[in-house]
């Protein structure tokens, strides 16, 4: 670690006041990912804005058919709440997968998606549900807001403060999970909402991304056997020490076909 | 030397659960491991490790490193040459039969033959500052061609893997009986195979480290270190820094975990107490992880070639083949991993015939020596999977075709032609394979597996049985120590060259003292592992400690028990045969509070001046023993398992685990079970996870726990451990070693049982790691062979 200041501001306002007058300033929420980094040196900032308390960035709500969670809400949250267990379970499950307990423990939804590490959980729902990331300066469209590897439309000194989820139909998560982290060796997130089936994939390739040729064949016919009859092409997927761009390819379906099973075979119509 | 009189049949200590004498200051976070031994002032050390596989040095440049605030000194080669005897390492356990140049240096002096090899120490205030100023550190490099697979290593146009090497291949022989070429022209049946296997790192939870710290009131420097080798250590430092051993003392403080990592004196220790010498002052190093994946050995890769010959009903008539052993850059200690694995591949079977050739191959890679099992697990896996070849070709089953080719009981003590290092024969002492194998298979309801198999399979799952034995030599001599002390306090101490280092072995030397002398397990202190308590010692290593340190202890608590009620004898006036030891005094049997406290006795034993000892005995309470062999006690194993594996993503999840255990007579079944639950987890990473990886130019791939793979509590099955206990005629408490004999049979039962759950595909697994990945394409390539027949 290098040196630097640590701030606990009192309200997003003062939050986002301090991370504008200091151009090196960087948000802190549940440091599970930041902190890591600092310690390896991989990062410098001056200063570290805590987050994690601003009562803007909490809660958990349904309202107009949205299901609505601020961004500084831990994993272990929403894998318990009642509210997101009734309204998306699906959203609950996954969450419940991430990681390891110290990790839920304080680790947030906000911090994720800002990350937007290409085998984090989140990112596969916000896409897939069509959610809407909102900062105190603007709303961004899912599809607008992953931009690739640790990129996103988030701009210096902008804060996601909550998202909001389209309540689906039906949806389900599959996931193989990476070994030793937890994280996604590939995850496909399944989601009908108002009559559009939207799946999204993450861990597989250079970031979330939606599987265009899924949701064509789902919607022609919402089975986990149209899944099964596509060929999904390794070229431009994810290859590391642990798998090769084949075995990503060969997951994408096992766990999309997975996810569909999950849905077909729920009366709920919820989780993998 | 009088015969030792063995433990009584009906002990009253041993053999019972006891817990942990360890455990309360461990648990309630007061145990003292390297880094928290108190280390005011102390400088602490980083080191510059290459980065490359293979270079020359071609220039180095301190300046800035020098001048960094905070450093104390920044040494190469040249600036601890002054105080050295040689700049390379001493041998590790010496021997005639290697060359002086196959040690690795103190400091590269310029060549570099691995990453990671260090060449620059820094010294500094912190270990912060120290890694900053080792990043100031300038050195240019001058690539070589790298080797990092040892079967291009041999041949003989390979590139060198250092410059002064004539040849890649360190060691070449053959380790046979019998005419096992005649057994194979005359076999009716011959089985060949080709097996990979890795065993990966030791991967301690703590990683080694050591502080050096003059005390110029004493003259002594002492020396803590994370080791599973005080007295090695000792030896090492006095060689390579001309100490004269009574101003040297080492301790190991508690030790979180050795698994052969320890077994070793290294560079990075030596080089850290030259610099508490030269600069007359406190200096600490402590590896961090990134440091322990490269820096510390492993026990890498064996690419064997293997051929079984038998007869129509499937007896063993030879066994032949030749293996190729990854070595590493250099030799830091002898080349027993492959020689344990040569010598051992015939493991609980009768098999007439035998020849292996080995190749011990260098390789730009970090060295390699023995963790947990040390080349055995090897070479169970070979024959294991062979005797499941056998039967697959025979048509017969897997269970018939070992049980005719196992050392019977009656047959035992069962003597193959083959020696240990020590010249001592290989001789199988006690243990009933037969027996521990239908207790396995009973336990895993073999009986009911079709069904159970046929159902699964009906629902889509494939689920696979899988069987391994083993025989695992333990108690490696020569010769343990162990000092037995009653204090006139009325404590117990006991002195050990014996190493702790989590296995529980203060408890287990505590048990076997306590049985002697009728003491509570709370009134014994264990000192094992500092050279200033114990003039000579081995250490931890090779499954020995309870054989050779227990049998010590038994030893000289025997001698304490017979002083103990020859004085009080004379004290009591009653006749010794009508005394025994209980709660702490020796009293009339069958009177209990009547009689002399066996602090009281120690006191007596410390003489008063101008008077005579009482009863005639010498001065102290005490004895002294060096428990000495040099042939080794055979543990053995059979374990069973079932696993289910998931075709579409190649996983595999361990079902059930059955592990039936012949460690002789158990001192305490509590951590004699640990000891069994370490070992199969070992054994499980061994084969599903750990794969210590690196590519064509030397680069290891694998250097957090991200990226190489333990297994965590999450994989695990329950694991049913059953002991069988045929008492060892070879030592006075019938005990045998447990840590590795419940290692060797993992990969073998494992990779048996995924090869059985896939045996609808026609899948045959050789090699070891296994990840999903390999699963998968197994899978792929049988259905490409199907579709081609
Ligand atoms: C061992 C381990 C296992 C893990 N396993 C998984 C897993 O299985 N699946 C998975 O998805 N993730 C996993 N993670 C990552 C985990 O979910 C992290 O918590 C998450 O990626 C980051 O959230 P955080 O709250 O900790 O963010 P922090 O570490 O505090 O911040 C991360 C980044 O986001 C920025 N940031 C934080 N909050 C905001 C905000 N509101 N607006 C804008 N920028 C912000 C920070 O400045 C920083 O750059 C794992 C992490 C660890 C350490």
């Amino acid at each position: 670690m290098y040196e630097f200041s640590y701030v606990k501001p009192a309200s997003l306002d003062e939050a986002a006041q301090l991370l504008a007058n200091h151009d090196d300033a960087k948000p802190l929420s549940g440091g599970m990912t930041l902190i890591p980094t600092l310690k390896q040196r991989l990062a410098q900032p001056s200063h570290l804005i805590d987050i994690a308390a601003l009562t803007e960035l909490r809660g958990i709500e349904v309202t107009a058919g949205q299901l609505i969670i601020g961004a500084a809400t831990r994993h272990i949250e929403v894998a318990t709440s009642m509210t997101v267990r009734t309204a998306l379970p699906a959203l609950a499950a996954l969450a419940s997968t991430i990681g390891d307990p110290q990790v839920r423990n304080r680790g947030t939804l906000g911090g994720s998606v800002a990350n937007n590490d290409p085998n984090a959980d989140y990112p596969a729902a916000v896409l897939a549900l069509g959610a809407t990331v909102h900062t105190q300066r603007r709303a961004i469209a899912a599809d607008d807001f992953f931009q690739g590897v640790f990129t996103t439309a988030i701009e210096e000194g902008e804060l996601i403060t909550r998202i909001a989820f389209p309540l689906p139909t039906r949806a389900a998560y599959a996931k193989f999970p990476h070994p030793a982290s937890g994280f996604a060796m590939t995850g496909v997130f399944v989601a009908e909402t108002g009559g559009r089936v939207r799946v999204a994939v993450t861990g597989a390739g250079p970031g979330v991304f939606r599987w265009r040729e899924a949701e064509a064949a789902l919607a022609d016919r919402f089975a986990a056997e149209s899944i099964e009859a596509l060929v999904v092409d390794p070229s431009g997927l994810n290859a590391d020490i642990h798998a090769p761009a084949e075995y990503r390819a060969n997951l994408m379906k096992v766990l999309a076909s997975r996810a569909l099973r999950a849905i077909l075979n729920s009366s709920e119509g919820a989780v993998a | 030397m009088k015969p030792v009189a063995n433990l009584s049949p009906e002990p009253r200590v041993v053999g019972k659960r006891a817990r942990r004498i360890e455990d309360p200051s461990l648990l309630r976070g007061q145990g003292r491991y390297v880094d928290d031994v108190p280390a005011e002032h102390a400088l602490e050390v980083a080191f510059v490790r290459s980065p490359l596989a293979h270079a020359l040095i071609t220039r180095v440049d301190l300046t800035a490193a020098r001048a960094h605030p905070g450093v104390a000194a920044v040494y190469t080669a040249a600036d601890l040459a002054p105080i050295l005897t040689h700049p390379r390492m001493p041998f590790g356990f010496p021997t005639d039969a290697l060359p002086r140049n196959t040690t690795p240096w103190v400091l590269a002096i310029d060549e570099v033959a691995h990453v990671g090899e260090p060449i620059v120490m820094v010294v500094a205030d912190t270990r912060a500052i120290a890694e900053d100023a080792a990043g100031l550190v300038e050195i240019d490099y001058e690539s070589l061609p790298v080797v990092s697979d040892p079967r291009t290593a041999l041949q003989p146009d390979s590139p060198r893997v250092r410059r002064e090497l004539s040849s890649n291949v360190l060691q070449h022989y053959h380790v046979n009986y019998g005419d096992v070429n005649a057994a194979f022209a005359s076999a009716p049946r011959v089985f060949t195979e080709h097996f990979w296997q890795h065993r990966g790192l030791a991967s301690s939870i703590e990683c080694r480290g050591l502080f050096a710290r003059p005390d110029p009131a004493t003259n002594v420097l002492t020396v803590w270190s994370s080791t599973q080798m005080s007295h090695e250590l000792f030896r090492i430092l006095s060689e390579a820094l001309a100490l004269d051993e009574n101003t040297l003392r080492v301790i190991a403080p508690e030790v979180g975990g050795g698994f052969g990592g320890k077994f070793m004196a290294y560079c990075d220790e030596v080089a850290t107490v030259a610099a508490a010498m030269l600069l007359g002052r406190p200096v600490k190093w402590v590896e961090d992880r990134r440091e322990h994946f490269v820096g510390t050995i492993h026990e890498r890769d064996q690419f064997w070639a293997l051929e079984a010959a038998v007869d129509a009903e499937g007896h063993l008539l030879g066994v032949r083949g030749r293996m190729v052993h990854d070595h590493g850059a250099y030799t830091p200690q002898a080349t027993n991993v492959a020689y344990n694995s040569a010598s051992s591949v015939t493991g609980p079977y009768m098999v007439p015939h035998y020849d292996l050739e080995v190749f011990v191959v260098h390789t730009n890679m970090t060295p390699v020596a023995p963790v947990r099992g040390a080349g055995y697990p090897q070479a169970a896996f070979a024959m294991e999977r062979m005797m499941d070849r056998i039967a697959q070709g025979l048509g017969l089953d897997r269970a018939e075709v070992r049980l005719r080719n196992l050392v019977p009981t009656a047959k035992m003590p069962y003597t193959k032609p083959l020696k240990n290092r020590a010249g001592a024969p290989v001789t199988l002492d006690s243990g009933d394979y037969a027996a521990c194998q239908d207790i396995a298979l009973k336990a895993i309801d073999r009986a009911g597996f079709a069904a159970r198999q046929a159902a699964a399979l009906a629902q889509g799952r494939y689920i696979g049985l899988g069987l391994a034995h083993c025989v695992k030599p333990t108690g490696r001599g020569p010769y343990e120590t162990a000092v037995v002390r009653v204090q006139p306090s009325g404590r117990v101490s006991i002195y050990t060259g014996a190493l702790a280092m989590g296995q529980g072995l203060k408890t287990t030397l505590a048990i076997v003292c306590a049985e002697q002398l009728g003491v509570d397990l709370d009134s014994i202190d264990v000192m094992a592992g500092d050279t200033s308590l114990n003039a000579l010692g081995m250490g931890g290593f090779a499954s020995r400690q309870t054989i050779m340190a227990g049998s010590a202890v038994h030893v000289a608590s025997l001698e304490v028990r017979e002083k103990a009620l020859k004085v009080a004898s004379h004290l009591l006036e009653a006749a010794a045969e009508d005394l025994e030891l209980r709660d702490g005094r020796v009293q009339i049997a069958g009177v209990p509070g009547k009689g002399i406290k066996l602090a009281e006795i120690a006191r007596k034993l410390r003489g008063s001046p101008g008077y005579s000892m009482p009863g005639g005995v010498s001065p102290g309470l005490e004895a002294d023993s060096m428990y000495q062999a040099d042939i080794q006690c055979y543990a053995n194993a059979c374990h069973a398992c079932e696993v289910e594996v998931d075709i579409h993503t190649g996983e595999t999840r361990i079902l059930r685990y059955i592990a039936v255990q012949d460690s002789g007579r158990l001192v305490n079944p509590a951590t004699a079970e640990g000891q069994v639950h370490g070992g199969i987890v070992h054994g499980i990473g061994n084969t599903l996870f750990e794969w210590m990886r690196f590519d064509e130019e030397g680069q290891p791939l694998t250097t957090t726990f991200a990226d190489y793979l333990l297994t965590t509590a999450t994989e695990l099955p329950m694991i049913e451990v059953i002991f069988h206990e045929s008492p060892s005629p070879l030592n006075p408490l019938g005990v045998k070693g447990i840590g590795e004999a419940a290692t060797l049979p993992v990969a073998p039962a494992l990779v048996s049982a995924i090869e059985d759950a896939l045996g609808p595909f026609g899948v045959k697994v050789n090699d070891a790691t296994l990840s999903p990945v390999s699963v998968l394409s197994l899978l792929r390539g049988a259905a490409q062979a199907a579709a081609q027949a």
